[in-house]
Parts: structure tokens; C-alpha cells; sequence
């Protein structure tokens, strides 16, 4: 996966400078959410089937491996094929000998992240062959060369008008003369680019959302309906996904498919949930002759067996994107990484390293809204804080912020110093705010790092000394029962 | 003999707000309490815990349990700081290191101010009076990590002359972050910016809230974009210390 997570700081500003993106952003940022809320109202038991999910998921990775070999079992009884892929790498090309070896040239996809993450279309064309993303989203950025903004909404951040200008470029080799704009007629015109597309399409490329053990089904949950027509049409379908997607059964899937649409879009479901068993059997009167699943680890065995396990409970709700107001003021591109946002700021350390996406988990208030609408309960600030620690480790983080915080915990051990450093930090900022006006009680301007302070917002200068001096000299002032306040701590600073 | 309280002001109140450490004072004394201001008190770790520095938190958090281990309850006028300490000492010792007992036992007696007002000392109402429109800004560790929401509402309420007015989204952060404010300080901007504009779609002169971080961030941004409304942290008010509107 190649990030560029490491310009995120440049990326973000120029994402605040746009105003186009900050409208999409508002939408997303409040619709979503407020759709959220509305459906989980009126299901009483949300937050218990969230420590169902949250258990279900715990268990299911506490045995993966018994729960692959069990799934790989039943997928080989019901006629498909399981491939194994340690690395990003190793799936791609495995997935290029399958269509290799099937003679195929067109290939459509459905909405995958792990495909996202394994950069898996640009192999495939390098091999020559012609990849065509389905879902309306995806195929808008795959035409227009970018990441996914989004986990479940890949171009929410495009315009119609932009979208219009992207179709109008792409689809003139179909003698599309007419630049429209209109969202129903621009949805009808990706409609028919894409209907040629499916019926001549060889292979049939979905992930999965779950993979259930049981069964050895794959289930794949969408709105569009493009996935089935992508795993159905074709005459092989392949499916993309991760080691960790795998649950025990049906009931398992159950619970999280309560879970799934309304933590992601306030969908009580989603306008298609489909079970995928296997190739077409005797009698079946359609389905794919082949059924092949690469199951990617590309990293996450060693996530498994770390600090950041509980990330892998995921199941790509974008919830917590949904709710986070640092992603809501900057968006999904500015993090440089397929997966943005609060589980994105876990994931991409964990794919890439602390020194190429370190500054994705440094980029959190940590007010936990992410944690508190995470249907699986990953306690994500917790898991940004592990990044921070091992950036801190491994002496990636700035000096000057180490030997900062090196003052600091000395000072906060030695009373006495802390509390002649306090007198002295007054002392300065009475000054810094008396140097533009001898009354003045606001700082505009603070120097070093502070000044990122003063960017944004003024600072209201302290008076009268710290709270541990007034004190003192009152507890001397006052016999000891009596009122402990000095007489000018009542509106001081005024 | 009365109950006996420690107030741990936090490093930000000892230096940006004292008088928010005095509210605190009268406001647990009001409630029956001695309280006892240990000298020696610094900072609760958490701009190290925070930034990833563990080992440095950890010597912060041996430094509250000297300093606090003798009392049967500490109180912090602070969501973070008191977050810190309930929430997240516990975690930063193994069970096996002999402060996990006595820290784990400490961080169980330590509480947020509005916490530990309604919930221990059972204050139901103040005798303060406020003749202002005030919104209330939830801060984020306080109302996530120990879930004061409802609490300084409720005392809020009972203060003559208050009138309270919510503001469309009260419980998206503001911002703040400890040092994400200075680190990212364009996104940390956009975001003060837009809880200024709800508070002041209120129409509200003043805000309150439960932590001098997000105060000192709120007030400096609306102050500079020249706005009359003040900040001041829930205690304040409850304390009887913020004047009528032209009265100072």
C-alpha cells in the first residue's frame, strides 16, 4: 500500500482552503450522523447487539485459525477455491493468474477496500487487461485517477457539477455529446457505460463484508446492486478480502447486519444483502462457473499479535469518519491513505510504519466520538495513543516537543520548581500581553510553537498570581475555618 | 468533624484561571466539606500521556499518589484532568508494580467536580444567582471517559436569574486537544470556529463549560473575532462569581 500519509499537514490545509469540500463535508458531516441517530432511536436494543458484535468479533479472532480452515473446508465442499495471500503482492498476483489463466481481457469490479489497499487495479492493467470499477463512487475516482475519499462513500466529495465534467471527458468515445447535470441523468448515463461493460465482462472481482465459516459463504452487503451483477454475469467470479473478515455463522452475521447500515448510513438494512455459496451448481440457473477467494493478511497476523488486535474487529461502517471533527474539517484525501479517518489513523501505521503515517493518530483531539458510535467498540483513541507511544519509542517525534515534555515531568515532580516556572510563566505572559497595550489583558502573539495558538484565537492573560500562591497568602491572611477566597478573587481579571 | 476533600486544581487553573480553583473552594465547602489544597500538586501527565510519553506519565502519576494518597477524596474542577487520573492511571502501571493497588484505589476516589457535587456530596441546588443567558458546552473527556452531562444542567438550573439555552451540537469538540491545538493548529481553528458560531447562534452573552482548556480556547477565539460573549468554567457561575451583565 503506498501512502502519503506523511504530507497530511499540507494536504489538510489546502483541503481547509477549499470551500467546495467543506459543503460536501457539512452534508456528510451532519447527515450521516443524524441519520444514525434516528435509526439506532428506534432500536432499543443498539447498544446491546453492539457488545454482541463486539464479542462475536473478539471470538471469532481469538480462533481465527479454526475458523479459516473451517471456512476453507466448507468453501472447497460447496466447489470453490480458497487462495492464500501473506502479502499485498502475493494476492495481486494471484489474482492475475486466475484471470491469466482464464484467457480473460475485461474484468468488472464491485466496492472492495482491500483491493483499494492492495492497489490491485493498476496490477491487473499492467497486465493489460481492462479493469472497470462498478459502483457509481468508485467508478467516478477510478476515471478521475484519485484514492477513495471515504470507506463507504468513495466521491461524496465531488460535485455533480464535477462528476459532469468527469463523464462528459470519459464517456465522448460513447458519443456522449451532452454535458448534463443533473444527478438521475448522470446516474442513467454511468448506467449505460456500465451495462456493456458487465455483459462483456470475463471475470467478476467483489471483496466481502463477512465470511462465514459455517457455511462457507461470503456475504456482501451494497445499495447499488452492481456486486451482483458482478458476481453473477460473469462466467468467474473472484472474491478479494481480508483473513479477519471471517465470522463463526449465520446467526453471528445476524447481529452485525443489524448493526452494518445503520451505523454506516442510517439504512435500517441496505438495499441488497446477498449470500455467495459458490460456483453454479447442476440445475442452478445462473452463477459463475468458478468461485475463487484470495484471503489477504498483508499484515494483519502481526495486528494480531499486537497492541492494536482490537482494530481488526472493524467492519467498515465509516461511522466513526461519519462523526469525526477532524475528518469532517479536512476530508478522506488529506490522509494520504486508502483508510482515513479514526479506524484509518489505525490501520495505515499499522499496514505502512509509525515513521511513514504517524501523523495520522497524532491528528486527534481524542474527544472519542469515533469510540462512542463504533458498532464493534473499538476504543480507537486508545489505539492512536499506541502509535503515539511507539512515534515516542522510536524517537520519531520532534526534539524539541521530547525535551519539552522532559522539562515538564521534571518540573511536575519537583513542586518547588514547578512553582517558581508558574511564577515565572505569569510573569511573561503579562508581559506578552502589556508589550501592544499597558492595560492589555489579551496576547495576540505568542512565540514558538505557542504561535500556533495565537493563529486562530487570542489568549487571556492570567492575573493576580496562581492559584497555589493566592491561596497560601490567604490560608496566612485568614484564620485557618474561615473562607479561603482573597477578597480579589471575585471578578479578577476583569 | 466534617468530610474531608483534596482539591487538585490542575496545572491550567493554577496558572490560566485561578479563580476557577477558588469556585471550586466554595463550592465544596458550601457542600459541608474541609478542603485541603496540598501544596505540592503539579500536573496530571496527560500533555505526556497524550503525546506518547509513558514513561514520563508515569512519573507524574507517582507524584499525585505522593501527594494525594492521604485523602479519602481528591476533586478536580476538570473533565481531562480528572479523566486522566479516574480513567487512565489504572492502566499505566501492571498489577504486578506495587503502585498499581494504591493508584487504581486513588484514581476510584477521584472525581470531576459536577461529578463528585451531585453524585457524593449530594448538592441538589446552589444559592447563586446569575441574571445571563448562558449555553453550556459539553467538554469531551468530561462527558465521554465520566459522563457529566446532565450534572452541572441540573445545578445550572437552580441558580436565580439563569436562563439556560442549548446550542445546536454542544457535544462536538471544540477543538482544543491539549497540544493537537498548537500541532494542528489550522484544523484546531476551523474547529473553534465552528462551536463559536453555534454559541453564538444562541444568542447567549455567556459560555460555560467544565474545563479551562476548551475555555481558553473558546474565549480566545471569540474574542478575537470580537465577540461580547464570555467564557467561564460551571463553577464560576454555581460559586455566585460571575456578575450580572454590566455590573463589573
Amino acid at each position: 500500500m503506498h501512502v502519503t500519509s506523511d504530507q497530511f499537514h499540507e494536504k489538510s490545509a489546502e483541503a481547509l482552503k477549499d470551500e467546495s469540500l467543506a459543503g460536501a463535508l457539512f452534508v456528510l458531516g451532519k447527515m450521516f450522523p443524524l441519520m444514525r441517530e434516528t435509526v439506532v432511536a428506534q432500536l432499543p436494543e443498539f447498544d446491546a447487539l453492539r457488545d454482541r458484535a463486539r464479542d462475536i468479533r473478539n471470538h471469532a479472532l481469538d480462533h481465527l485459525p479454526d475458523y479459516l480452515d473451517a471456512f476453507e473446508k466448507k468453501v472447497n465442499e460447496n466447489g470453490g477455491r480458497i487462495h492464500w495471500a501473506r502479502t499485498g503482492a502475493e494476492a495481486n498476483r494471484i489474482v492475475a493468474k486466475l484471470c491469466k489463466d482464464a484467457g480473460a481481457k475485461q474484468i468488472i469490479k464491485s466496492k472492495s477496500m482491500v483491493t483499494e489497499e492492495l492497489e490491485l487495479n493498476d496490477h491487473l492493467e499492467a497486465q493489460g487487461l481492462v479493469v472497470t470499477e462498478t459502483d457509481l463512487g468508485e467508478y467516478i475516482i477510478q476515471l478521475r485517477k484519485e484514492k477513495p475519499f471515504h470507506i463507504v462513500g468513495p466521491a461524496l466529495h465531488l460535485s455533480a457539477a464535477q462528476v459532469s465534467d468527469t463523464f462528459y471527458e470519459a464517456h465522448k468515445e460513447y458519443g456522449r455529446t451532452e454535458k448534463v447535470e443533473d444527478k438521475v441523468k448522470l446516474v442513467e448515463e454511468a448506467r449505460i457505460v456500465l451495462r456493456e461493460r458487465f455483459k462483456n465482462a470475463d471475470i467478476g472481482i467483489t471483496g466481502a463484508n463477512f465470511l462465514v465459516a459455517e457455511t462457507g459463504q461470503i456475504v456482501l452487503v451494497t445499495n447499488e446492486g452492481n456486486a451482483d451483477l458482478t458476481a453473477t454475469l460473469p462466467k468467474r467470479h473472484i472474491v478479494v478480502t481480508g483473513i479477519e473478515k471471517v465470522v463463526p455463522n449465520l446467526d453471528d452475521v445476524g447481529v452485525l447486519l443489524r448493526l452494518l447500515p445503520r451505523s454506516a448510513t442510517g439504512q435500517e438494512t441496505s438495499n441488497y444483502v446477498s449470500l455467495y455459496t459458490g460456483p453454479r451448481q447442476k440445475g442452478d440457473g445462473d452463477g459463475p462457473e468458478s468461485f475463487d477467494i484470495v484471503l489477504v493478511d498483508n499484515g494483519r497476523s502481526d495486528m494480531l499479535d499486537s497492541p492494536v488486535k482490537e482494530m481488526l474487529r472493524c467492519i467498515r461502517c465509516g461511522a466513526c469518519l461519519n462523526s469525526c471533527p477532524i475528518y469532517g474539517a479536512v476530508g478522506g484525501q488529506a490522509y494520504g491513505s486508502v483508510y482515513s479517518g479514526p479506524m484509518g489513523s489505525v490501520w495505515t501505521p499499522a499496514l505502512t510504519s509509525v515513521s511513514q503515517a504517524g501523523d495520522l493518530p497524532n491528528a486527534s483531539t481524542f474527544c472519542g466520538k469515533c469510540e462512542e458510535v463504533c458498532p464493534v467498540r473499538i476504543p480507537l483513541p486508545k489505539l492512536m495513543r499506541h502509535w503515539r507511544e511507539k512515534e515516542f519509542e522510536q524517537h520519531l517525534s520532534p526534539t524539541t516537543a521530547r525535551w519539552g515534555l522532559g522539562v515538564w515531568t521534571w518540573l511536575a515532580h519537583h513542586p518547588r520548581a514547578y512553582r517558581f516556572f508558574t511564577s515565572l510563566s505569569l510573569v511573561g505572559m503579562n508581559l506578552m500581553a502589556s508589550a501592544p497595550n499597558p492595560k492589555g489583558r489579551w496576547i495576540t502573539k505568542l512565540p514558538f510553537i505557542a504561535a500556533g495558538w495565537t493563529n486562530s484565537r487570542n489568549l487571556s492573560a492570567p492575573s493576580g498570581g496562581s492559584f497555589l500562591s493566592q491561596y497560601k497568602k490567604a490560608q496566612k491572611a485568614a484564620p485557618p475555618k474561615d473562607t479561603a477566597r482573597p477578597s480579589n478573587a471575585e471578578g479578577e481579571g476583569k | 468533624m466534617s468530610k474531608q476533600v483534596a482539591l487538585f486544581a490542575t496545572c491550567v487553573v493554577n496558572t490560566m484561571r485561578p479563580r476557577v480553583g477558588f469556585a471550586a473552594l466554595k463550592l465544596l465547602e458550601d457542600a459541608g466539606y474541609d478542603v485541603a489544597v496540598p501544596e505540592n500538586q503539579t500536573c496530571c501527565g496527560q500533555p505526556n500521556f497524550n503525546s506518547g510519553d509513558r514513561e514520563g506519565t508515569r512519573q507524574m502519576a507517582r507524584h499525585f499518589l505522593k501527594t494525594f494518597q492521604d485523602f479519602e477524596y481528591v476533586v478536580v474542577p476538570s473533565g481531562s484532568c480528572g479523566g486522566m487520573v479516574h480513567t487512565h492511571y489504572p492502566d499505566l502501571f501492571d498489577p504486578s508494580e506495587e503502585e498499581h493497588a494504591p493508584l487504581t484505589a486513588l484514581a476510584s476516589r477521584t472525581y470531576e467536580l459536577m461529578a463528585f457535587l451531585t453524585g457524593i456530596a449530594g448538592v441538589k441546588e446552589v444559592s447563586a444567582s446569575c441574571n445571563r443567558k448562558v449555553t453550556y458546552h459539553d467538554s469531551c473527556a468530561g462527558l465521554r471517559e465520566l459522563k457529566v452531562k446532565q450534572q452541572p444542567r441540573d445545578l445550572l438550573k437552580t441558580v436565580t436569574g439563569l436562563e439556560l439555552i442549548e446550542m445546536n451540537e454542544p457535544e462536538v469538540c471544540c477543538g482544543f486537544g491539549g497540544l493537537f491545538c498548537v500541532k494542528y493548529s489550522d484544523i484546531s481553528g476551523d474547529m473553534v470556529e465552528k462551536k463559536a458560531e453555534d454559541i453564538v447562534g444562541t444568542g447567549a452573552d455567556l459560555v460555560a463549560m467544565g474545563d479551562v482548556g476548551c475555555l481558553l480556547n473558546v474565549e480566545g477565539r471569540l474574542n478575537r473575532r470580537g465577540e461580547k460573549i464570555e467564557a467561564v468554567h460551571v463553577a464560576e457561575i454555581l460559586a455566585g462569581m460571575v456578575p450580572d451583565r454590566g455590573e463589573d
